[in-house]
């Protein structure tokens, strides 16, 4: 018989993931076992603990370089979007947990009970329940440490699931306007799992692929792909056919153009503190599985793939730009901006060298911040019916609540990358190396888009300033102690990302180096 | 006394007074006033120190400052200041606490706050120092964007009749312009080799191609904020939209930006692709001249006719940067001076005018001198020296340009001096319809027009004339500042001055 050995594990280099899954799964006991009332009082305080534990483990880890059971490599990348993620996720949860706006939060207890019916009012209504969003959000938290760490595609494809499927389901919980959201998370289910298939089927090319590799077995982690591309004898088009299947599950989650069509209806349909969590974290996550994949498996075909990407960048951007003129629902301009930053962040993923990797980097970080305290002003701007997003009812916002138009304004202004504001210095972190690795026509795609986004930005702006406060006028909902911690950090984080973004750049730029 | 940080101290002192004024109580309006224009004097008062402080016999650029910013790009808050800086930073010294005496009651009539307005003027401040004080080409496209958000506020907030259209229209033109500045600058980075360093940049060899596209993109900017024909649609929107003070700074100073910035970037940094463009510049800019003006013959909206009289103003100083003479660059200089004095009084008397009246048509005045005799002499007076007669300061730029484009364009000079018959024209032809002739029965109904100037717009107008009549006749204070500055900048692109005609004839 084999003595089966087991790999030798390194448990400080993955506590952040195990932490927060720990965390989870204390989450479902706990709203298994406690009584009502003490959930919510609980599981905040837990999954908070848990985020502000796995950043102390990532901060602990900071100077390590290794691949662990062959899977999950600890790296520059790793701990930096480690970090971000994290970071993130705590402002997320202060949105997640604020009770104070609405009776019993954003969230219903039961996703799939009919729309509408009876039952549904009754939870609607019900003041209570819904803990059940902590451990989801732990698990999803988890699950993109994974995926920003894994080190080979198979590792990859279960973050993604991990990370997943607990956001289908966090989409289908919005309190208000139950179909919109049930429809959103089915959306959003059945088009993800096209795009689980399509990795997977990718996966399975590549590692046929791998086959033709004479001096080692084939395998789907990336130094074996890594040198696949470099010398199999298997038909290339395996690997082509294999490098767009993968990516096209990967373009998908970070809402790159044509992949992008669920994104407006799901950051309408879902609960705004997840569709916050959503647009800061999953894109962290999804463009860390990006870098990791084309700057490390498919280095080898950097020629190959830039040019395709390149299109994909610059159809990101105009869809996202062009689209974005025509909303009329802050939420639905909001993604679709999203979608145009992807475009951006796609720019610094084809800039070559360690600039291209760490301007990313920073840009993910300055852009989550950036975008949680706009989703966290959205979810302010409410009437009786609850947030209301069409951009009809922002008329005159500043007229009637100063403080919050002049903070959503900065926050636009950012996003329209004014300078003093960390949506310039990101996207100057982007530009600077693609220029310098020769892609300037990506980067006059850039300009051009930045300057037709620019318009919706303003329209909002000029809405909340220049228009007269109508009947409809919402008004601004006293924020409670959590949305304006969020708000505040976001706010901070923008502008002094936007004055004093050496130290962030500096950390970019020391952790811009992938292990192999 | 020149160790002093002159130029970061007056950068960073109007908006340290922005933030005490926007936290006054609302309530306090009076003192809110009083405050932002006691810190604009006081920021004049540094601003003539640091004239008197200035060598005109010393180093091309003085008061330099740098601290680091963002080490990891080389980017630095680098100040330093030429002759050409320092007359712009004198000009927006001078006219800020004036404007802010113009509008004392502008922003009551708007129901929004008076003290963000007069905050606002006072953050406009900060950023107009700041963009002429950078010499660091990061720093510069800081303050050239920062810019954008006080003037959008101020016309779309405080502004009059379609402000919102037109603020828009302001942010999105100079926005676009900045976008393709901000793409220039990237590149000029990375041709640079990581460096925002003025000096450093002005050293770089760059091919041809490349020079040529980053000159384009820093022109276009450039072009759109001076602005020239044909960009320049947004400029009667916004001048027209804008409340009077605003509208004087936004003609007088800001799009001076523009200009500026092709005296300062686009000609030392690139010298061979300006001297490639030279010709097509110098088409736009006489184009703009006599295009402008014909506008302006038939505008019936004063506030826009004033914005049209700017933009073939800015063809002239166009053709003065681009003949690439001493003594036209020397002209275009004085001209942006002479021009942010001349502009600015016939802005700020228009909006006393208009003020008065409540409507900015010239259909709804006539005859207006037989009330407001002293209003309507400084209109006149404001008319005159904007069409640039002899004896007030716009002249001498006029004649430097024209005399220094002339002895190597002889064709553009002679069209561009059509444009002063046709100034002439909307000038006198603007004056007479509204001040002159009978009166229009209309006027003695209200009761604005029956009040000539009170002794605040006295106090704002005459500093103004005073200045202008000093330096129609004796400008040699600020040439002798202006003229290193502008040799420099011909060295940098490597030209020289023709020898007179006489001289040529001698050595023959």
């Amino acid at each position: 018989m084999n003595e089966f050995e087991l790999p030798p594990i390194d448990y400080a280099a993955l506590a952040p993931i195990l932490i927060m899954m720990g965390a989870a799964v204390v989450g479902v006991l706990v709203e298994a076992f406690v009584p009502r009332r003490l959930r919510h009082p609980i599981q905040l305080p837990l999954a908070l603990l848990a985020v502000l534990a796995a950043l102390t483990m990532v901060v602990f880890n900071a100077d390590k370089r290794l691949i662990t059971i062959g899977v999950i490599a600890i790296d520059g990348p790793t701990l930096f979007l480690q970090g971000g993620i994290l970071v993130l996720s705590a402002v997320a949860l202060l949105l997640i947990g604020e009770r104070a706006i609405e009776r019993g939060g954003a969230f219903v207890a039961q996703a799939a009970i009919t729309a509408d019916s009876p039952d549904d009012r009754r939870q609607a209504q019900r003041a209570g329940g819904a803990g059940e969003v902590y451990p989801l959000v732990t698990f999803a938290i988890g699950g993109m440490l994974i995926f920003v760490s894994a080190n080979d595609l198979l590792t990859m494809f279960i973050a993604l699931e991990v990370f997943s499927l607990p956001l289908y389901l966090l989409c289908a919980l919005a309190r208000r306007r139950r179909i919109l959201s049930q429809e959103a998370a089915m959306k959003y289910f059945l088009l993800g799992a096209y795009a689980s298939a399509f990795f997977l089927f990718g996966l399975a090319l590549l590692y046929g692929f791998t086959a033709g590799l004479g001096d080692r077995p084939a395998g789907v982690d990336f130094a074996t792909i890594h040198a696949a591309v470099a010398n199999s004898t298997q038909s290339p088009v395996l690997l082509f056919a294999g490098m767009a299947l993968v990516a096209i599950g990967l373009l998908f989650k970070a809402a790159a153009a044509p992949f992008h069509v669920w994104t407006p209806d799901v950051y309408q349909g879902a609960p705004t503190p997840v569709t916050g969590f959503m647009a800061a974290c999953t894109k962290v996550a999804a463009f860390g599985a990006l870098l990791r994949v084309f700057h490390v498996a498919f280095e080898g075909a950097r020629w190959d793939f830039t040019p395709v990407l390149g299109v994909v960048a610059v159809l990101t951007m105009l869809v996202g730009a062009v689209f974005a003129v025509t909303q009329t629902d802050i939420k639905r301009l909001l993604a679709y901006s999203s979608i145009a930053n992807a475009g951006y962040l796609l720019v610094g993923v084809l800039a070559p060298g360690a600039n291209g990797l760490s301007g990313t980097m920073f840009y993910l970080v300055a852009y989550g911040f950036a975008v949680l305290a706009a989703f966290a002003v959205v979810t302010l701007v409410r009437d009786a019916d609850g947030e209301a997003t069409h951009l009809s009812r922002w008329a005159g916002l500043g007229r009637r609540s100063p403080l919050y138009a002049a903070v959503f304004t900065f926050i636009l202004l950012a996003f329209a990358g004014i300078p003093l504001t960390s949506g310039f210095t990101s996207k100057f972190a982007v530009f600077g190396p693609a220029l310098e690795g020769g892609q300037v026509w990506l980067v006059i795609a850039g300009v051009l888009t930045s300057m037709v986004l620019a318009f919706p930005y303003l329209r909002v702006v000029v809405m909340m300033w220049l228009s007269e406060p109508g009947e409809s006028t919402p008004t601004v909902t006293v924020p409670g102690g959590l949305t304006s911690a969020a708000l505040v950090i976001g706010v901070i984080a923008t502008l002094v990302l936007g004055v004093a973004p050496g130290p962030l750049l500096d950390l970019a730029s020391g952790a811009a180096e992938f292990v192999r | 006394m020149s160790d002093f940080p002159f130029l970061s101290v007056l950068t960073v002192a109007p908006l340290v007074g922005a933030v005490v004024v926007a936290l006054l109580p609302r309530s306090r309006p009076t003192l809110a006033k009083q405050v932002a224009l006691g810190w604009s004097l006081l920021v004049l008062a540094l601003s003539i120190v640091m004239w008197v402080t200035w060598q005109v016999d010393g180093q091309r650029f003085q008061f330099r400052e740098s601290y680091p910013w963002i080490p990891n790009w080389g980017v630095n808050f680098t100040f330093a200041a030429d002759g050409i800086a320092l007359v712009m930073l004198m000009l927006i010294a001078v006219l800020v606490p004036l404007v802010i005496l113009a509008s004392w009651h502008d922003a009551e009539s708007s129901k929004r706050s008076v003290p963000a307005y007069f905050a606002l003027l006072l953050v406009l401040e900060c950023t107009m120092l700041g963009v002429f004080a950078a010499a660091d080409v990061f720093l510069f496209y800081v303050f050239f964007e920062v810019m954008l958000v006080p003037m959008y506020f101020l016309i779309g907030s405080y502004g009059g009749h379609q402000r919102q259209y037109a603020a828009v229209k302001f942010f999105l033109y100079s926005l676009v312009g900045g976008l393709f500045m901000l793409a220039a600058v990237i590149g000029l980075w990375v041709v640079g080799g990581k460096t925002f360093d003025w000096v450093a940049l002005s050293e770089v060899d760059i091919s041809t191609g490349a020079e040529r596209w980053l000159f384009l993109g820093f022109f276009i900017a450039f072009a759109i904020k001076a602005p020239f024909f044909p960009f320049h649609t947004w400029l009667p929107d916004a001048g027209g939209a804008a409340p009077a003070g605003a509208a004087a700074l936004l003609v007088g100073v800001l799009d001076k930006v523009g200009t500026f910035g092709i005296l300062r970037y686009c000609l030392p940094l690139f010298p061979d692709a300006a001297q490639w463009f030279a010709p097509w510049a110098l088409a736009i800019a006489v184009i703009g001249i006599i295009y402008a003006a014909l506008l302006a013959v038939g505008q019936n909206d004063l506030k826009r006719l004033v914005s049209y009289t700017s933009i073939a103003h800015f063809g002239f100083i166009g053709v003065g940067i681009f003949a690439f003479t001493t003594q036209a660059g020397t002209g275009a200089v004085l001209y942006m001076v002479n021009h942010g004095l001349a502009t600015g009084l016939l802005f700020l008397v228009v909006g006393m005018l208009v003020a008065r009246r409540g409507s900015a048509l010239i259909s709804d005045f006539g005859g207006a001198g037989k009330l407001v005799p002293v209003l309507a002499g400084v209109l006149f007076f404001a008319g005159l020296a904007s069409l640039a007669l002899p004896g007030t300061a716009p002249f001498v730029s006029e004649f430097l340009v024209l005399i220094g484009t002339f002895t190597v364009n002889k064709p553009v000079a002679v069209i561009a001096t059509l444009g002063i018959i046709l100034a002439a024209a909307y000038v006198l032809w603007m004056v007479q319809r509204t001040t002159q002739g009978t009166l229009n029965p209309a006027l003695t109904e209200i009761d604005g027009m029956k009040r000539d100037l009170n002794l605040r717009e006295k106090f704002v107008v005459a500093p103004l004339i005073a200045l202008i009549v000093l330096l129609g006749f004796y400008p040699k204070p600020v040439t002798d500042v202006i003229n290193p500055a502008i040799q420099a900048t011909m060295e940098d692109v490597g030209r020289t001055d023709p020898a007179p005609t006489a001289v040529q004839e001698a050595a023959r």
